[in-house]
């Protein structure tokens, strides 16, 4: 703790046109930090993450970027601190793997330096990293769930940037690939040193791979910090309506989540 | 590095790093190289037969004689006739072109072309208004129109008919997909606004008018090759520069941010330079059809991109025009059909290819 805060939010306000979701919220992502965003659906989770990236204005309040207000640093510098990946992004047909993870060199490039060596450096690593080097010339249709999401981290690697926001990285993968990708964060944030900001739906893979657990309900954040201190089950009811009961996780030592029913069922 | 040194970073061809000490690099796509150098050959090709073939057959050798020999009869043909009408005609179907591939990467829709940013009908339907109108004010062509008058109205109404389809698509960004509808819907508009004003004008004007709508090359000169000449060495380069913007809109809005593309501000000037493009060609040709369409279409499979390359766009789409006219102007000597007839008989067919494949596509 007491790390340098790298991004955060001073009593911001977001929404979409005249539907406020997210209202005076106040949160900071520390240096070298995994960071993950719980909630049950329509909290303002991904919304908060999207502001976080730049990619939705604040109607009120700031987002901060080291310390400055993102939207006065020019797009482009930004790019080169944080990557953003958008919840289900999708790709021009056709595309390869290469091509993807090329583009994410683009903050880096000008119309006289479209292909440097460290270009071509950044790729290669990312794709090595990210085990898709084999794969680099195969289309991104052709992949797995989970390859086709490596590939998107892999564009966002190459980047370049020390803080990443991913929004539902594990969406529509099943148990395997969510852990796969997993580990991939993991790696990176142990190995690389990278901030990463996630938002999450699966609970007990949320406590396993994060430092720091923030949960939200209605647009508000209703308890952040370690995944123990989180995860409680009163916290469960508060935040999901949802009768469960926390053990330990027999592998990680993390809080387990064993649901029991929701609140808000007859039978209860 | 290994990946790399294999086979390079773009799939569907070998692409070379061109690398100037550490400062200068590029990516050189050897099938975009060939086709543009292969098209520029057709293209001399095109245009030489252009000089010699008319009314009076000229060989080569008589061309080049011609061409030098102040005096001669064939001087003046060449100089004055058939070398600006060829000129205007590259000139126009390369702008044409360059409008269409760009409209269609940001669009991201092979369907997309000047027409549905309301440049071409915003400048028929001023152009028909003024035929119209003037003409049975002044019962005649009255030859500052006919010079001056037509292409500066087809300039106003192209810039109008763009602005109104911008304005109506506009909401927070602009959206692809919601510019094609609007574009389709003030389209559909401004034709009626057309048709109606040639059915309520003499039949005189609305004939030459309709020579105009049809998009043609016919008694065009110097003075037609000049503003659009002058355009172009402005635009193109502007539009190169955009390049990679293109590259990056053609992904979803989150990620074109996420990668530091001012995404709003690309894709408006990216759209204004194709809107400019096509109403400068447009104001010198009239409307040609299918070219704008076509062309970035043919370029993207000869070059087997992913969107459509920009100047090997505007070289094929100068290699259509000029022989589009090229048929115009021979096929049924002495008379001279419009190059818009040419295009449109031959880009229909194109046009139900397109849609058949889009359907295709959709099914799947």
């Amino acid at each position: 703790m007491g790390a340098e805060v790298r991004l955060q939010t001073a009593a911001v306000r977001l929404g979409y046109g005249d539907r406020i979701v997210v209202d005076g919220l106040d949160l900071g992502i520390e240096a070298g930090s995994v960071t993950t965003i719980i909630g049950p659906n329509g909290c303002g989770k991904s919304t908060l993450l999207r502001a976080l990236g730049r990619l939705l204005k604040p109607q009120g309040g700031e987002v901060l970027l080291d310390g400055k207000r993102i939207d006065k640093i020019p797009t482009r510098e930004v790019a080169k601190i944080l990557g953003v990946l958008p919840q289900a992004p999708t790709a021009p047909e056709g595309l390869t793997v290469a091509d993807l993870v090329a583009r994410g060199r683009h903050p880096h490039q000008t119309w006289y330096r479209q292909w440097s060596s460290d270009d071509e450096d950044a790729v290669a690593t990312a794709l090595d990293m990210t085990g898709l080097a084999d794969l680099a010339e195969r289309p991104l249709d052709e992949l797995s769930g989970g390859q086709r999401q490596r590939a998107w981290i892999s564009m966002a690697l190459a980047q370049g940037t020390d803080l990443l926001l991913l929004d539902e990285p594990t969406t529509f993968l099943d148990l395997a690939h969510q852990v796969e990708v997993l580990e991939l964060v993991r790696h990176l944030h142990r190995e690389a040193g990278r901030t990463v900001v996630m938002v999450l739906h699966d609970l007990n893979l949320a406590a396993r791979y994060a430092d720091r657990l923030v949960a939200m309900r209605a647009g508000k954040v209703i308890a952040a910090g370690s995944p123990h201190e989180v995860l409680t089950e009163e916290l469960l009811g508060d935040v999901f309506e949802l009768d469960a009961k926390v053990i330990e996780d027999p592998v990680a030592g993390t809080p387990l989540v064993v649901p029991i029913r929701p609140r808000s069922h007859p039978a209860a | 590095m290994t990946v790399f040194g294999r086979s390079h970073a773009i799939s569907e061809t070998a692409v070379l790093p061109l690398r100037v000490g550490g400062a200068l690099s590029w990516r050189i796509r050897l099938r975009g190289v060939a086709v543009s150098v292969l098209g520029l050959g057709l293209l001399a090709l095109l245009m030489a037969m252009n000089m010699r073939i008319g009314e009076i057959e000229m060989t080569l050798a008589e061309v080049v004689a011609g061409t030098f020999d102040q005096a001669s009869a064939a001087h003046f043909v060449i100089m004055e006739l058939r070398l600006p009408r060829a000129l205007t005609g590259a000139l126009v179907g390369a702008a044409l072109a360059l409008s269409g591939a760009i409209i269609q990467s940001i669009a991201r829709n092979p369907l997309a072309s000047p027409e549905i940013l309301g440049v071409t009908t915003g400048a028929s339907v001023t152009v028909v208004a003024g035929v119209v109108f003037s003409g049975s004010v002044y019962g005649g062509t009255s030859g500052l129109l006919s010079t001056l008058g037509i292409p500066a109205l087809a300039l106003l109404g192209g810039l109008v008919g763009a602005t109104v389809v911008y304005g109506l698509a506009w909401r927070r960004g602009l959206d692809g997909y919601r510019l094609v509808l609007v574009g389709i819907g003030v389209a559909a508009v401004f034709t009626n606004v057309k048709f109606w004003l040639l059915t309520v004008g003499d039949v005189n004007d609305t004939g030459r008018a309709m020579v105009w709508i049809t998009g043609s090359l016919n008694g065009r000169g110097w003075e037609h090759v000049v503003p659009t000449a002058l355009a172009l060495a402005v635009l193109v380069p502007v539009t190169l520069l955009g390049t990679r913007s293109l590259d990056a809109l053609r992904f979803s809005d989150d990620t074109v941010v996420s990668l530091g593309v001012r995404t709003n501000l690309a894709r408006a000037l990216l759209i204004l330079a194709a809107v400019l493009l096509a109403a400068v060609a447009t104001a010198s040709a009239g409307p040609i059809a299918f070219v704008a369409l076509a062309s970035p279409q043919i370029a993207l499979r000869l070059v087997r991109s992913g969107r459509p390359p920009l100047l090997c766009s505007a070289i094929i789409g100068a290699v259509l025009t000029t022989g589009a006219d090229l048929i115009a102007r021979t096929a049924f000597s002495p008379l001279e059909l419009p190059v818009g007839i040419v295009t449109a008989v031959l880009g229909a067919p194109y046009l139900i290819h397109l849609i058949w494949r889009a359907q295709k596509w959709a099914q799947k």
